[in-house]
């Protein structure tokens, strides 16, 4: 311990004041922030209005629908997880298996038990417990698909095509039943980030193809909104859109602030995931085209069969970077559009009459910041796991 | 053998891929125009229904409003208060810029350190910016920082007595006089310096002597400074409280100071990234050669790893600076007059949405292409020079 101390913090003279300045700098600090959480934080502001922060005006009588396709959406994870087609014989430990699991997601499940221990209510724990249940029962389904015969029989696609549709038809059936403009809170960042990136992905791929392409007109159409969209900043796009997107589109479509934040995102988005795509595209060696060609294939098979799928995986992290910083983005519909998102109504909440002037804002922007950060770190955390696992750079 | 003898007739139009390559590019352009011939009719049409201008004649009018921190005068042009919003654009992205970059560096040369402590503490910082949302750091900043935990300006927090910060913003410490006299000294003597470290380094070079080029030439700016100083006068005023405001020195902001901490830190965390992966690709025979040499290992991350380092950073660092640029209209947020509040401010009062942002775009794309071509400069000047 001494050694190992000597070693890594007191090698030098000059060392040894940087480690105890820092020792005490960050000492400070923490004990600050523990001071903030556990002591002075008063944090019925977020308790009170834990539900607008989270789901905005989402109407109370369809809570139990959000609340079920949470649980789908877990069940599917569950079963995706566990039906890949992994090596059986290859088995840890359960110790082991918990361990990692705690280390990937321990960080997403404090702050579930967070959320829960907030809102205090019996719903909320059975949610969690559900929750919980509902991964356990999408592993078990995907478990019997590897073990039972019957099953291992249906096609993969087929297999993925069910169990999708559970979660899929949930949200879409919450979707119509109720009025998108009540949406808000976490809810709605989580829901532009998702439907943007589904956009923005197919775009952003024929963008690429475009820029890479052999024929000089495609290439220069594509080439030009590329550049033009990198190069303007996102928040007067989305101001732009405020303002002046009806002009644009026919009168009789009357767009609503999410249909604007949607159409900048995507737009936005495409533009800088189709340099990524095309960084991988570059990646790809010319042998792999000059082999396609070889066996007599089609210019788009060589593509979408050949180039395409080697270059995505390629940019795996730099393409999750891409949907982090979208999600980080979100926060700029609400101060571009006046959108009710998570970080408008953190603002907001502070000026409610109870809490108006007590300067509670060091409350309501922490528990912001730790849904995003929570957010955003496991996923930057689970693409560098997915890259390690798909030995990108390695094989 | 029959399919020999079809290979030897003309391939039909529609098989011929000349033919078919710009039959498809025809069809593509004829779709890009279509649509923007779609988007542009439905304009013509929304905007003669709701008669709205849609030239730049409202450049003219007047701005009615007042830029804080600026003798601007309500009754100058909208043109005049865009060009003070894109000065104040500048300002804030040339300072970040400089500070981003100095202090990622920083940050990733300490991700790196051998000392465990302050490895750990650079990682924290990284991670957890890196990971908030740009907007999430500028409203902290504003509401929890500026707005509140800094003292009003009856009790400001005075530290050595040479800095007055309250919630109305902060002042330094500032030259007094003539700003531009100040600053053709400042630029004959970085000249002086320069020219100082040439010649030593050349003639080091030929005689083998050590140059001390940097030390020298730092004396000799000194010096030329100081004699400016002596000579003309100049002298520096320290800000204090007077009533509700500040007297003297050089006043910030608060959402100028809240606009470029928040700036600052974020980049610095995407910058620190970059650096510290540069270091990384500088290979390892560097470093070792450098402790070979008995450089010290101040001397071997300065005049070995980082010149290396910021060659192959210099690409992404450009993408960063221009980020950084562009997340400066975030500032619109918070009333910090910038392009885009300037922008935002004069589409309320009345001037036509379509044409103000799309000018505000057009300068925002100047911005990045000047920078881009800066950056893109200094890129091939520090690019290895291959066969």
């Amino acid at each position: 311990m001494i050694i190992w101390l000597k070693r890594n913090m007191f090698r030098s003279v000059g060392d040894s004041i940087i480690s105890v300045a820092v020792a005490a700098l960050s000492g400070w600090v923490i004990w600050q922030l523990l001071q903030f959480i556990f002591i002075t934080g008063r944090w019925e502001i977020i308790q009170v209005n834990l539900k607008l922060l989270l789901v905005g005006r989402f109407p109370e009588e369809l809570m139990w629908m959000l609340g079920a396709s949470i649980l789908a959406l877990s069940f599917w994870i569950g079963a995706v997880a566990s039906s890949s087609k992994r090596d059986l014989n290859n088995r840890t430990s359960l110790i082991k298996t918990g361990f990692g699991l705690l280390s990937r997601f321990g960080l997403i499940i404090a702050l579930g038990a967070i959320i829960i221990a907030l809102a205090g209510t019996l719903d909320a724990v059975l949610l969690g417990i559900g929750t919980v249940a509902a991964i356990a029962l999408g592993r078990l389904v995907g478990l019997a698909r590897r073990k039972i015969a019957v099953l291992a029989k249906i096609p993969w696609l087929v297999w993925q095509i069910l169990l999708v549709a559970l979660p899929l038809v949930m949200i879409i059936q919450t979707l119509l039943v109720s009025d998108l403009s009540e949406w808000g809170g976490f809810l709605i960042n989580v829901y532009i980030a998702i439907l943007s990136i589904a956009l923005a992905f197919p775009l952003g791929v024929f963008l690429a193809l475009g820029r890479r392409s052999s024929l000089p007109i495609v290439r220069l159409v594509c080439t030009s909104y590329i550049e033009l969209v990198r190069g303007a900043p996102l928040f007067v796009l989305l101001l732009l859109a405020g303002v002046a997107l009806e002009f644009f589109i026919p009168s009789e479509i009357a767009p609503g602030a999410i249909f604007r934040a949607v159409t900048v995102f995507t737009m936005f988005t495409a533009a800088y995931l189709a340099e990524i795509i095309r960084g991988g595209l570059q990646s790809i060696s010319k042998g792999q085209t000059e082999a396609g060609k070889a066996l007599g294939l089609s210019t788009v098979k060589i593509i979408f069969l050949i180039t395409l799928p080697q270059a995505l995986r390629n940019v795996i992290p730099a393409q999750i970077g891409q949907f982090i910083s979208l999600f980080k983005d979100t926060t700029l519909a609400g101060a571009a559009l006046s959108m009710l998102e998570l970080l408008k109504i953190g603002e907001a909440i502070t000026k409610q009459d109870d809490y108006l002037g007590q300067g509670l804002v060091y409350e309501s922007l922490g528990f912001v910041a730790l849904l995003f950060w929570v957010g955003s770190y496991v996923m930057s955390r689970e693409s560098q796991r997915l890259e390690r696992k798909l030995g990108v750079g390695i094989r | 053998m029959g399919s020999l003898s079809s290979t030897s007739s003309r391939v039909p139009l529609w098989r011929d891929v000349r033919v078919l390559r710009w039959a498809f590019q025809l069809l593509v352009l004829a779709g890009v125009f279509a649509f923007i011939f779609w988007l542009y009719n439905n304009y013509q049409v929304n905007i003669s229904k709701s008669q709205i201008q849609t030239d730049l004649t409202f450049l003219d009018n007047p701005a009615s409003f007042t830029i804080p921190g600026n003798d601007f005068d309500q009754s100058q042009p909208v043109r005049d208060a865009l060009v003070q919003g894109f000065l104040n654009t500048l300002r804030v992205a040339f300072v970040g810029i400089l500070l981003a970059t100095l202090l990622g560096t920083l940050v990733g040369i300490a991700r790196l350190s051998g000392n465990f402590l302050l490895r750990a503490v650079a990682t924290a910082y990284v991670e957890v910016v890196r990971n908030l949302p740009l907007l999430l750091l500028l409203t902290f900043m504003n509401l929890a920082v500026v707005l509140q935990a800094f003292p009003r300006i009856e009790d400001a927090w005075l530290p050595l007595d040479l800095f007055v910060i309250s919630n109305r913003g902060l002042a330094l410490p500032w030259f007094e006089g003539s700003g531009y006299i100040l600053l053709g000294v400042i630029v004959v003597a970085l000249l002086a310096m320069w020219l100082t470290v040439k010649i030593r380094n050349a003639q080091a070079d030929k005689n083998g002597k050590p140059a001390y080029g940097l030390r020298i030439g730092a004396l000799i700016a000194v010096v030329i400074i100081a004699s400016g100083w002596l000579l003309l006068g100049f002298n520096w005023t320290l800000p204090f409280v007077e009533g509700r405001g500040t007297v003297g020195g050089l006043r910030l902001d608060p959402s100028f100071f809240a606009l470029l901490v928040a700036l600052v830190v974020y980049t610095s965390s995407h910058i620190a990234e970059i650096v510290r992966g540069s270091i990384l690709a500088v290979p390892k025979g560097q470093g070792e050669a450098a402790d070979a040499i008995a450089l010290s290992s101040g001397q071997k991350m300065r005049l070995i790893i980082l010149p290396q380092a910021f060659r192959v950073a210099m690409p992404a660092l450009g993408n960063q600076y221009l980020n950084l640029i562009k997340n400066s209209s975030l500032g619109a947020t918070i009333s910090y007059f910038e392009l885009t509040q300037v922008a935002q401010i004069t589409v309320g009062n009345g001037s036509p949405a379509v044409p103000a942002f799309t000018l505000t775009l057009l300068v925002y794309l100047a911005i990045s292409l000047v920078t881009s071509l800066v950056v893109n400069y200094f890129n091939r000047k520090l690019a290895l020079v291959e066969r």
